[in-house]
């Protein structure tokens, strides 16, 4: 005998057209304020960006990963948070941090080289950036069940790339996400590539967002560059996860339009028509298109907004600049809560060559 | 050094059609630091892979393909990105052999580029070789200059069992050498004396190398520097040799100190060589620190703490 046993299907969602139309069905309620808060986020991204791209260049800050292109995968899905959630993040998110409170003076101050930056205020629900691929998912889902433990009705939200879910870490964070049941919202920002390799190379499986099922959760793909898709899909991720209904899987289809850093040349692995193809679907350039269309927007208020942009982004690379240099204690200090003997005379015979040395 | 890496790979896969090569982006890209570039076009995508981004897979992957008779060379992107491999290194790449009581051996390289100085993000500076040279059944090998580096690179794909090949990419680009076109090989398990010297020996290998030698030039003695090249098999003849020679010696390592290489080494020294000792063993080691971010590297690194060293351990 055979029989079906199991069948399943992946939704797509787009609600915001290239066109800037959108399916009223679809669309998520959002006050005119919010979009235009939302607008502000993801071109402020897009400014940053820019921004750190020119400081790279000159040598003030070092090496980071550009998101341009991703503005609305980051922006609309950390805009689905309350206040007491949490973000636990991996190095391409700038605009979903600002969402979230992110200081830009201290996001610039870390990429400048300086581990004071890492240091955000209480109240800020942002984890430490996590470089190595695929790692941070488990921890999301450790902090969401620890969450729950404690009667707090938290949802923990994380983000990785394309490349990452090819990592054993990232599976086995999706498996006791499934097991546990764990309040945490998984957002994939598939742009494509990581670093040269492209996303047909990371998994022979049609979508991403269909792994979620095999680990017994919903997954779901949506159009990345549509802010209101990303927004209405980890809305509805949110609140699963905060009435008790388990982990969701996001797969947020967009691309990287900039290098994968700025130590990477992507002209070596890939073609500019495959670019300027996906250029046209700049999230930012579609969101202002509804934006007009809505009559929601003028030059005006746009010409307000990218100064009032210019200046918090000055103001915050003149006090990054502006901020005394770290002293070597800085190295041990957060090592363990106290210091054992071996660290403090290796900080002590380091501060004595230092001051010789002056 | 990059070019010189990236000519042992050619040399080696004309000679062995079983060398594979795998890796995140070492294909069409040519691997970050440009190490397998022209790879890919010469050899196709059949022996030069690029993986998918999952460093356990890779390693995983490259033990069996070793076991049925290729030759894998994996490259892992930064040796701060190995540590998802480490299970399949440890607990299988080094045990193949042994536990197959010889039936399988794991003719399996590693290269990964390690070290700091240059200014990089989190997790990308590290040194940490002697995780690897702990553990049985790995062979540990650092050069310090492209000639090393093409010889030894050669002798570690042509080596019968697993090698990590640890590159120091803050010299990557930094070290200009005649390297010749043809291949050669190096033998693994052997030291270098650089320089010879009578009032002093110094240890290291790597990128500290390069420091080492600014170091002896400001120094007013005869010192004789050491660079072992391998860590695991060690020539500790060479080393022994030196030491009763001079009866004084500097271990210099930028990796943290704590259970460090030069402990190994400084602990042989004191089981073979106490006797010829005149001063107690020195070591000029990184902190028991995380590897800082670039606006504190330069505190963490050995630079004149190296020549500090030596002068104490001349003067004792
Ligand atoms: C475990 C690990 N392996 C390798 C790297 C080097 N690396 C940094 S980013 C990256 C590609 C990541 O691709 P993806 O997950 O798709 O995210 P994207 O960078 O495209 O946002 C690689 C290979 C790393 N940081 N961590």
């Amino acid at each position: 005998m055979q029989k079906t046993v199991e069948k399943f299907s992946v939704l797509y969602l787009q609600i915001l057209m290239g066109n800037g139309e959108c399916d009223e069905k679809d669309m998520p309620y959002l006050s005119k304020r919010q979009i235009q808060e939302i607008y502000f986020f993801m071109v402020l991204a897009r400014k940053l960006d820019e921004r750190m791209l020119n400081l790279q260049r000159q040598g003030r800050i070092g090496t980071f990963a550009p998101s341009k292109g991703q503005e609305a995968s980051s922006v609309g899905s950390a805009y689905a948070l309350e206040p007491k959630d949490w973000i636990i993040p991996s190095f391409r998110e700038i605009g979903g941090l600002l969402v979230r409170g992110m200081p830009i003076d201290q996001y610039l101050l870390y990429y400048a080289g300086d581990e004071r930056g890492s240091n955000l205020p209480k109240g800020i629900n942002i984890f430490p950036t996590s470089i190595p691929v695929g790692t941070q998912p488990a921890h999301a889902v450790g902090f969401a069940i620890a969450a729950r433990m404690k009667k707090e009705n938290l949802v923990v939200i994380t983000y990785f790339g394309d490349g990452g879910t090819s990592e054993g870490d990232f599976h086995e964070a999706m498996n006791f996400a499934g097991i546990f049941f764990a309040p945490v919202v998984f957002i994939c920002q598939n742009n494509q590539y990581a670093i040269s390799v492209p996303r047909s190379k990371q998994t022979r499986a049609s979508t991403i967002a269909q792994k979620a099922i095999s680990y017994g959760f919903p997954g779901i793909q949506v159009d990345g560059n549509d802010v209101f898709a990303v927004y209405k899909a980890t809305l509805d991720a949110v609140k699963r996860a905060r009435d008790g209904n388990g982990p969701t899987f996001i797969e947020c289809v967009t691309y990287r339009l900039g290098d994968h850093t700025t130590a990477d040349d992507a002209s070596k692995y890939r073609q500019q028509k495959e670019v300027d193809e996906w250029s046209k679907k700049d999230p930012i350039l579609r969101l202002r298109k509804y934006l007009e269309n809505m009559k929601m927007w003028s030059a005006k208020e746009e010409d307000a907004l990218l100064k009032d942009i210019a200046e918090k982004i000055e103001s915050a690379v003149k006090s990054m600049e502006n901020k005394e240099p770290p002293c070597v204690d800085d190295m041990f200090k957060f090592m363990y809560e106290k210091m054992p003997w071996y660290l403090q005379e290796q900080l002590s015979s380091l501060k004595e060559r230092t001051s010789e040395g002056e | 050094m990059v070019s010189a890496l990236n000519q042992a790979l050619f040399c080696e896969m004309e000679l062995d059609e079983n060398i594979v090569v795998l890796g995140e982006d070492v294909g069409i890209d040519g691997g970050v630091f440009r190490v397998t570039e022209g790879l890919w076009q010469r050899f196709g995508s059949e022996r030069i892979i690029d993986t998918p981004l999952g460093e356990s897979g890779i390693v995983g992957v490259a033990i069996g393909m070793a076991a049925y008779g290729l030759r894998p060379v994996v490259e892992i992107q930064f040796s701060g990105f190995s540590y998802p491999a480490f299970d399949q290194l440890i607990s299988h790449a080094s045990r193949l052999r042994n536990r197959s009581r010889g039936r399988f051996s794991c003719p399996l390289v590693v290269r990964t580029p390690y070290g700091g100085g240059v200014r990089a993000l989190e997790h990308h500076s590290e040194s940490m070789e002697a995780l690897y040279a702990h553990v049985p059944g790995l062979k540990v090998v650092i050069p310090s200059g492209p000639y090393d580096a093409k010889g030894l690179l050669s002798s570690a794909i042509r080596d019968p069992d697993p090698v990590i090949f640890y590159e120091p990419k803050r010299v990557y680009r930094a070290i200009k050498e005649e390297v010749p076109e043809k291949a050669y090989t190096i033998p693994i398990g052997e030291a270098k004396v650089i320089q010879n010297g009578n009032d002093v020996t110094i240890i290291s290998w790597g990128a500290m190398i390069r420091e080492c030698k600014e170091a002896i030039d400001k120094i007013d003695a005869s010192a004789e520097l050491i660079d072992i090249r391998t860590l695991k098999p060690l020539d500790f003849k060479t080393i022994l040799n030196s030491v009763k020679k001079t009866g004084r010696v500097v271990i210099v390592h930028e990796a943290p100190r704590t259970g460090g290489f030069g402990a190994e080494i400084a602990s042989l020294i004191a089981e073979h060589g106490l006797l010829h000792l005149e001063a107690p063993i020195m070591r000029v080691t990184g902190f028991d620190t995380i590897f800082p971010l670039a606006k504190l590297e330069k505190s963490y690194l050995p630079d004149e703490r190296i020549t500090a060293g030596i002068k104490k351990v001349l003067e004792f």
